[in-house]
């Protein structure tokens, strides 16, 4: 009994019930079946009293609520609990049933529902030894403000070895004090000047509700100058964040166009099909984590480090056939080769819808580049941020092999002069081929980065293909340095653009924007010298 | 004269019937047109749409057909290319004799049929939710009208959510701009101020979402409940959801309603940083009812696939294709002016346990289902209508709709009729 009495002190400490004597068996049997409903409202309310109740258990019952493991039987309403091995637990006794229970149906949840359960169990895990539980109790308590857990609060946040989560305890009591009216108003004054420091969105919010109804003239010129003080910190956050939100963009053009920038730029073929090679990318990542799901799950992380260099080798296939079969004969009739490459994309696009159906297919993201990291209201999503890293990496890397190795000198000998370069003793057909496959197939490596931000159907290179001419003509057609800045660029200019004149106008804009900028710079912002110009 | 008028009348007659047993004799299946596309952009919404056709065709056939005679199905590939839509309509009336089409996913693609059936006098069945402002005499739209998706949705949000700030989300095209006017006229006479409604149109495909979900979630913290209506269409939603998560909104911080995003669309994604997010619709796979339990089992045994996904514009070819044949037995034939005369007033039971009837303005009857998605990529029915819901295919919230009425019976027969001015055809 004392055993069981100490656990319900360190559960309930501030709470009113705390007074009360622990409930008695039948009692508890009696508040847990107001759970056993199908009643949202009901559910709702049998939460709140369950979290007021103090009982031992429902602290298990409130976690198996919110991750869908609670059911109940219609007969007599008693509440079971699935455990992670599937077994059934009678939740008002803690113990497994002799024989398992049947007929049960689950206890189902809804939004109302969820947010009652966020706010029970935050202020019940205040005291849990994790301390990510501590604070995202205490961000539950903020986003609550129930008045009864500032008992609980205050204890807590004496114990509070953490700095960290010591700053959001006192921030979740700020924000309960802030709008408690018959607070001391040193009290409020204080909190006011806490949430001012906290200086986010949620804050702001906050102190935006406090009016003259509701607090002294001394708190309510407080809040206005805190609120004032929160933004101008935002503004200027939104502006590092758009400029984040553009070089994230402008990675993206950059992935889809890079490959583009070969083929177009520096062999001048106009490649309606280029979409496709990125496609055929995202669907190898597709396949490589299809058979890693069902024959090596463990290496689910790895299923994007697989994916590169096979995405690499199928679009650079799948390119070098393109160019062996259809556009040699073409070299040299711009406007039959893009003809001739719209309906390979095309072909291509219906190929693999044959193949894989016409739906979306599932790419799951491996666990290094879900979450957020936040920076004091600046947020960096690490999807993101990985993109951008691995596009610079791609880009990087071709340059490398265009200035280092020898496939890139002959590459380069054939674009300047090919017939002194033949002359020479270079087989530009076969730099020729490789040349494409090697575009093609850095392409296929963008659709592994693309297939975690976009979906993966037959139609995704449609939406990156008019994108990425862009990028290198606008860059200047024949440079690589001029496709990484021309990408940026465009990235950056359509994310200012986006909040002041809206997505689709913005667009318009910029689009409008590029066709004046070629009408004076014909060559782009970097244009290439020298006789291959001429040619 | 007169001998040699019966005569002649006579000889007709014989010509005329012995002509009728040799056209039943050369026409010994009736056709049906399947106009969807299953290539381009739409294929991903429409394919499905096309195997519910050739599925429930096959199964009336083993039922014995209709009238006596086996169906057969005609279908046409359209492409996701509107003018070739009306091309391919064409044909199938004209070229194919199909006495009935099942087709079309986007408004545009029915506009630019609509003119085609009109003038062939032959029956187009729609099965998808639109915005509405539209009837037509040769068109039996199965899908939802707004009423019977968006305003319930919103009056959910209102009243269970207690939501205050509005986004309407869309797509930059005739849907989603039709439902947003009629949802923000909703919501102002609901006494939402203009304030407190943010609209945000986007390109279709839409990929890059972080500014725009950045500004949702500011827009959100206003220290109001705030909510996204989304009529986000087809693949722009992956990227959407996908950026929710990403910026950790939740469904019990911002809610997203969303009418165009269903069990097939949801199986593109991890639905796992989505729980809780809704959709309104007319149907759901995961409704516990007999009807729906038999109907899911048939189709995956059809299709070979015991993770075949089931979904609302289904639902709705399966009502509108169990109203026909129910018309064209209750007309003893399958010409276009006495079926679609006989279509009005036929009920036949929908896969959410009740009835749906076909009113006089060739709109069906429905409930409204909002469900929250679930980890598993379903839906849970968190609220549904007591009973169905009639469309209103002409918008009372909108100037210039609002005085119009649909009633293809006889006498009024007029898909506009102006009740202040009297006429038949439109704003007078």
């Amino acid at each position: 009994m004392s055993r069981r009495f100490m656990i319900l002190m360190s559960v309930l400490i501030g709470w009113v019930v705390l007074a009360a004597a622990p409930l008695r068996a039948d009692d508890a049997s009696l508040v847990l079946k107001r759970l056993a409903t199908d009643n949202y409202g009901d559910i709702e309310a049998g939460v709140a009293a369950l979290a007021a109740s103090g009982l031992s258990v429902s602290e298990a019952v409130l976690n198996a609520l919110a991750d869908s493991r609670l059911s109940y039987r219609p007969s007599d309403k008693a509440l079971f609990i699935k455990d992670p091995s599937g077994r059934w637990i009678d939740a008002a006794t803690n113990t497994a049933p002799a024989e398992a229970p049947s007929g049960l149906k689950s206890v189902k949840l809804n939004n109302r529902v969820r947010r009652a359960l966020e706010a029970a169990l935050g202020s019940m895990t205040l005291m849990s030894s994790d301390p990510q539980k501590r604070i995202a109790a205490a961000e539950a308590v903020f986003k609550s403000r129930d008045a009864n857990t500032l008992a609980a609060l205050d204890a807590v946040i004496g114990k509070e070895a953490d700095p960290v989560v010591r700053r959001h305890f006192e921030e979740a009591r700020a924000a309960v004090l802030l709008l408690k009216t018959d607070a001391p108003e040193a009290d409020r004054v204080k909190a006011v000047e806490r949430l001012g420091e906290r200086g986010d969105q949620d804050s702001l919010a906050l102190l935006g509700s406090v009016t003259e109804a509701n607090a002294t003239v001394n708190i309510v010129s407080a809040a206005k100058l805190a609120a004032k003080g929160i933004e101008r910190w935002l503004a200027l956050l939104s502006t590092a964040q758009n400029a984040w939100y553009g070089l994230s963009l402008g990675s993206v053009l950059l992935l889809a166009a890079i490959g583009l920038a070969i083929t177009f730029g520096v062999m001048g073929i106009i490649n309606m099909a280029h979409g496709e090679m990125v496609m055929l990318g995202a669907y190898t990542t597709f396949v490589v984590q299809e058979v890693i799901r069902t024959k090596a799950p463990g290496l689910f992380d790895w299923s994007l480090p697989i994916a590169i260099p096979l995405a690499f080798g199928v679009s650079a296939l799948v390119g070098l056939l393109i160019e062996r079969l259809v556009i040699r004969y073409l070299y040299g009739r711009p406007l039959e080769t893009l003809l001739a490459t719209w309906g390979v994309s095309l072909v291509l696009q219906q190929a693999v819808r044959s193949v894989f159906g016409a739906n979306n297919r599932e790419v799951g993201a491996p666990s290094y580049m879900a979450g957020v990291w936040d920076l004091g209201g600046f947020q960096i999503t690490f999807g993101r941020l990985w993109i951008i890293v691995f596009s610079l990496v791609v880009f990087f890397a071709l340059l490398g092999v265009m200035k280092g190795t020898s496939l890139g000198l002959r590459m380069r000998a054939v674009i300047q002069n090919r017939r002194m370069a033949a002359a020479m003793g270079i087989r530009t057909p076969v730099v020729d081929a490789l040349t494409f496959a090697l575009g093609s197939g850095v392409a296929g490596i963008a659709g592994v980065a693309l297939s975690q931000i976009d979906n993966v159907s037959p139609n995704l290179g449609q939406s990156y293909i008019i994108d990425s001419f862009l990028v290198v003509v606008f860059g200047g057609v024949g440079n690589l340095w001029g496709t990484l800045l021309g990408a940026l660029s465009l990235g950056l200019a359509n994310k200012f653009l986006e909040p002041l004149a809206g997505a689709v106008l913005g667009k318009i804009i910029l689009l409008a924007v590029i066709v004046l900028f070629i009408q004076r710079r014909p060559r782009g912002l970097f244009a290439l010298k020298g006789r291959a110009v001429d040619s | 004269m007169n001998r040699l008028l019966s005569r002649f009348a006579a000889s007709a007659l014989v010509a005329g019937s012995l002509l009728a047993t040799v056209a039943a004799k050369a026409e010994d299946t009736i056709k049906i047109g399947i106009l969807h596309s299953l290539s381009g952009t739409m294929a991903i919404s429409e394919t499905t749409l096309k195997d519910t056709m050739l599925f429930l065709i096959d199964e009336q056939n083993k039922k014995g057909g209709v009238l006596g005679k086996k169906l057969e199905a005609v279908v046409v590939d359209p492409a996701s290319n509107w003018p070739l839509f009306a091309e391919k309509a064409r044909e199938l009336i004209t070229k194919n004799k199909v006495v009935a089409t099942f087709g079309c996913w986007t408004s545009v693609s029915r506009k630019s049929v609509l003119p085609v059936f009109e003038e062939l006098n032959s029956v187009l069945f729609y099965p998808v939710q639109y915005e509405g402002e539209e009837s037509s005499k040769n068109i039996f739209y199965t899908g939802a009208a707004p009423n019977q998706q968006a305003i319930p949705a919103v009056d959910y949000l209102m009243e269970n959510e207690k939501v205050q700030r509005w986004v309407l989300a869309g797509t930059d095209y005739v849907y989603p701009r039709t439902t947003n006017k009629i949802l923000e006229a909703y919501l102002k006479a609901k006494g939402v101020k203009p304030e407190d409604i943010m609209i945000n149109y986007t390109p279709f495909g839409h990929s890059d979402w972080q500014t725009i979900v950045a500004d949702v979630k500011k827009f959100g913290s206003a220290g109001k409940k705030t909510a996204v209506v989304s009529t986000i269409n087809g693949d722009a939603n992956v990227p959407f959801y996908k950026e929710l998560g990403n910026q950790g909104i939740k469904a019990t911080d911002i809610p997203v309603v969303a009418f165009s995003v269903g069990e097939e669309e949801l199986a593109g994604i991890d639905t796992k940083p989505l729980v809780g997010h809704l959709a309104a619709w007319n149907y759901f796979q995961s409704v516990d009812v007999p009807e729906n339990k038999a109907f899911i089992g048939k189709w995956q045994a059809y299709t070979k696939n015991a993770k075949r996904t089931t979904n609302d514009p289904m639902e709705a070819h399966v009502i509108g294709f169990n109203m026909w044949v129910k018309a064209v037995e209750k007309a003893g034939t399958t010409d276009a002016t006495p079926v679609i005369d006989a279509m009005v007033g036929v009920s036949v039971p929908n896969l959410t346990g009740g009835l749906s009837t076909m009113m006089p303005n060739h709109h069906i009857t429905k409930p409204v289902l909002i469900g929250e998605i679930k980890a598993d990529g379903q839906f849970n029915t968190v609220w549904q209508t007591p009973g169905t819901v009639v469309a209103n295919e002409w918008s009372p919230y909108l100037e210039g709709s609002k005085d119009l009425i649909a009633d293809w019976r006889a006498p009024l027969s007029c898909g506009n009729f102006n009740v202040k001015t009297g006429k038949c055809g439109g704003k007078g």
